[in-house]
């Protein structure tokens, strides 16, 4: 006995924590915690849409949204790697060259 | 309502998104992550698209998972305890999140979405042989483009965190040289 609004208040409720954790965190890699948990509720919204049509395409664009999603984690790990070689540090308030 | 499996999977998803971004150590976060990403695959499973939630299970829990684990453990732990938030940060923080839920609860409420598609367990599911089938006609330029994607995005980051300072058999003195400027 489950229906669309049930999964999408879910992805609701993990949006709203991911924004919370973009705001608030300062540590590169507990942001990039927050961006895979707000991709991951778009990608259930997109499965919960799929299956309430129905429709196959939404599955299919959920897929390629996970593999580009792996993309983007392997390049902000690379990032950070990066960041802390310059910096020691990966508190994003402390990486002040670009800073005007 | 909602069936208790549901339910269930709802509570740790939620719970298990919150852990990891408050856990004391970030190792223990990424696990929790790592649960987190488990439990969008249970909701897969619920939603009958038992294909997204194996690839969901083997990207996520196998590789990204495994990645940010060793990310966590390359940067020294020193680096990971400077926690300077401040609670003014951490309360606006909240109140975003809280004004962020109920709009939008509101908005879903008033949009009439309730009982749209009707009960899932009776209506028919998304027979997976589509999915394969749109892969190789419809989507088939947007699986090459992806899969180059990939490719360029691995490579760029293999290049991003290579080492250009040690070659070979210099790295003795580089290290040497990274205590002195340690320690000066």
């Amino acid at each position: 006995m489950s229906e669309l609004l049930d999964f999408v208040i879910v992805s609701m409720v993990l949006v709203a924590i991911g924004i919370y954790g973009l705001v608030v965190k300062r540590n590169a890699i507990r942001m990039l915690f927050s961006i895979e948990i707000i991709a991951n509720a778009a990608n259930l919204l997109l499965v919960a849409f799929s299956r309430g049509l129905p429709n196959a395409q939404g599955q299919v664009v959920a897929l390629f949204s996970i593999a580009i999603a792996a993309a983007e984690v392997a390049v902000g790990l690379g990032l950070i790697i990066v960041a802390y070689r310059l910096y020691k540090e990966i508190d994003v308030a402390e990486l002040r060259s670009m800073r005007g | 309502m909602a069936d208790p499996i549901f339910i269930a999977v709802a509570v740790l998803t939620v719970g298990t998104a919150i852990i990891a971004l408050e856990a004391r150590e970030l190792i223990y976060g990424a696990i929790s992550l790592a649960i987190s990403m488990l439990g969008i695959a249970g909701f897969f499973l619920l939603l009958d698209a038992p294909f997204v939630a194996m690839f969901q299970i083997l990207v996520y829990v196998g590789a990204v998972a495994v990645l940010i684990i060793f990310t966590v453990m390359l940067v020294r732990t020193q680096a990971l305890f400077t926690t300077k938030e401040d609670k003014k940060r951490k309360g606006a923080g909240i109140a975003l999140m809280l004004i962020i839920m109920s709009s939008f609860g509101a908005l879903l409420l008033a949009s009439g979405l309730n009982g749209q598609f009707g009960d899932f367990n009776e209506s028919p599911a998304v027979n997976f042989t589509e999915i394969g089938e749109l892969m190789l006609t419809y989507y088939a330029p947007v699986l090459i483009i992806l899969g180059l994607t990939l490719a360029g995005s691995v490579i760029a980051a293999l290049a991003l965190a290579r080492r250009e300072d040690i070659t070979g058999e210099e790295e003795g003195d580089g290290e040497e040289q990274q205590h002195h400027e340690r320690t000066t």
